[in-house]
């Protein structure tokens, strides 16, 4: 570490020192101008709890917040890699309807910008989804049932379950996109000799792109896909928009009812980063192990 | 050795790649049993009439038949006829996420859906064939070049396939291995298996061969019983090449 400082030019020193300057003017503005009443001390009270009537700890709005973006992000990931496998595998299809199909949806996804995409994804799709099963019913049902907790575990208050569900799907279906096109770019990466090898032992298209081509690719598509789901993670926070309870969500609330505007925010931007950074780093080490494993 | 019956015939089979033609007319049969060697330089079009065969390329016109099957695009016995015939690669391609063992297995297990037990009975019998029974559970890049090749012979003779093709299969071995691999061919022509082979190698189209081809250009120029071939060929590019390739 000292020696690193020690090669730092002059020049890295000036830059360092304006950058700090600039946020020392920003702070400067923010206590003289502003008259900010900063209230840091309440912060973590609005993470986790203690209930005084039932004695016991409980989380408060910003870790329920981030718990639910976990969830979501968890589940939609899933959905998404089933998706995008899916929409990888169409994208590489020998027939030119289901290819087309493939392409239009992924035009469709990178042309329109994401908050318009996930509304119509929301009034289109997830809300007609959700009526048309009958989820509501179904989730408050379970809410009163017994074995609600473990239902509970995995997906947080029953009775906001339809709401979650909905951010879910909508999550999923905006990232398939984007899994589609790291998948197909896997298909395509793997060399032309192993389909033919495939053919000439007999296999149809589909044995060829499930027992040959598939394996490959998504050997591949790992670090890719890592990525993807820490930019999932971070694009959670716009199903915020559609009332889904999550960090992003808590926060807008927590800022309405208690004014504590750049405590709330910076803790949330914390909590992001700390996730998003944190798999950065596991995701890096363990493609660097397994590099060194071959 | 050979028997009467042709098991593969092309018949003024013409094949393009664009506005480029690959294949000329072509007319030629291969009996059962039958060992043929074709040669030529580079671009001569013998690897797109070997990968006619089994499908891997479709002629644009003139009539193919590969063991009673007319081979075209859209036939749906394309596949069936893939089974009957095996085909080496220059390249090996066998499959770098499977063991060897999976590589031979898999083609019985999917394809002709053949019980675990028996599939692996018959790869080791086959791994044995090729001589490198003990790498059975190594994955392929492990392998070197000719072992590689070895295994590729095997899997295809897993299916156990009627015809064997043989793309180029010691172009991309290094010098001192590519007799192991010849070897296992030679082994395997004495078993009477069909075999069409495009090669270099004109010692083991010698030992093998019951008939020469040559290709230049597109066309087949001279076919030939090897004494002939090599000693007395026909036409002024047949001994250009062979000139060409036998005085090093």
């Amino acid at each position: 570490m000292l020696s690193k400082i020690r090669k730092l030019h002059w020049l890295d020193w000036l830059v360092l020192a304006l950058v700090l300057g600039f946020f020392g003017y920003v702070w400067w503005k923010i206590e003289g101008s502003l008259n900010y009443n900063w209230r840091w001390e309440r912060i973590p009270n609005y993470i986790i709890r203690y209930h005084t009537v039932r004695e016991e700890w409980f989380a408060n709005v910003l870790l329920q917040g981030l718990i639910a973006t976990i969830r979501i992000s968890i589940y939609a990931s899933i959905l998404a890699l089933i998706l995008g496998t899916i929409l990888g595998v169409a994208r590489c299809s020998a027939n030119l309807t289901v290819r087309m199909l493939a392409r239009t949806y992924l035009e469709f996804l990178r042309n329109i910008p994401p908050v318009v995409v996930i509304f119509i994804f929301f009034f289109f799709l997830s809300q007609q989804l959700i009526t048309a099963l009958n989820i509501e019913s179904w989730a408050r049902e379970i809410a009163r049932s017994e074995n609600r907790a473990v239902w509970e575990f995995f997906f947080g208050d029953m009775r906001r379950f339809p709401s979650l569900i909905s951010g879910v799907i909508v999550l999923a279906l905006f990232e398939s996109a984007f899994v589609g096109e790291i998948v197909r770019a896997g298909i395509q990466s793997v060399p032309r000799g192993q389909r033919e090898g495939a053919r000439s032992i007999g296999m149809n298209r589909r044995q060829e792109m499930r027992y040959i081509v598939l394996p490959q690719a998504l050997k591949k598509v790992v670090p890719p896909l890592a990525n993807q789901f820490i930019t999932l993670i971070k694009d959670s926070a716009i199903i915020s928009l559609i009332s889904v309870q999550e960090l992003t969500f808590k926060t807008v609330e927590l800022v309405a009812s208690t004014r504590m505007i750049f405590e709330a925010w910076i803790t949330t931007a914390v909590f992001y980063f700390v996730i998003c950074f944190g798999l950065s780093m596991l995701f890096r080490k363990l493609e660097i192990d397994g590099a060194k494993r071959g | 050795m050979a028997g009467d019956a042709a098991i593969i015939t092309f018949e003024h089979v013409d094949k393009f790649y664009g506005d480029f033609h690959a294949l000329k007319d072509i007319s030629i049969s291969v009996r059962e049993g039958e060992r043929m060697v074709i040669c030529g330089p580079s671009g001569s079009g013998k690897s797109t009439l070997i990968r006619c065969i089994n499908g891997l390329e479709f002629h644009n016109s003139g009539v193919l038949t590969v063991d009673g099957i007319e081979v075209f695009e859209a036939s749906r016995s394309i596949l069936k006829l893939r089974q009957e015939v095996g085909m080496v690669f220059q390249q090996f391609n066998l499959f770098p996420h499977l063991t060897v063992l999976e590589n031979l297995m898999i083609g019985p297990m999917k394809v002709r859906r053949i019980a675990r037990e028996e599939a692996e009975r018959t790869a080791r019998k086959y791994l044995d064939r090729v001589h490198i029974p003990e790498q059975a559970d190594k994955y392929p890049s492990a392998l070197s070049g000719g072992q590689q090749q070895r295994v590729a012979i095997a899997r295809s003779l897993c299916m156990e396939s009627r015809i064997m093709l043989f793309d180029e299969p010691t172009s991309a071995l290094d010098p001192e291995m590519i007799n192991e691999v010849l070897d296992v061919m030679v082994e395997l022509a004495d078993t009477g298996m069909t075999m069409v082979v495009v090669t270099h190698e004109m010692g083991f189209a010698r030992k093998v061969a019951d008939t020469m081809v040559f290709m230049d250009a597109g066309e087949i120029v001279e076919t030939a019983s090897p004494e002939t071939f090599f000693t007395n060929p026909e036409s002024a590019r047949c001994r250009a090449f062979l000139d060409q390739i036998l005085d090093h």
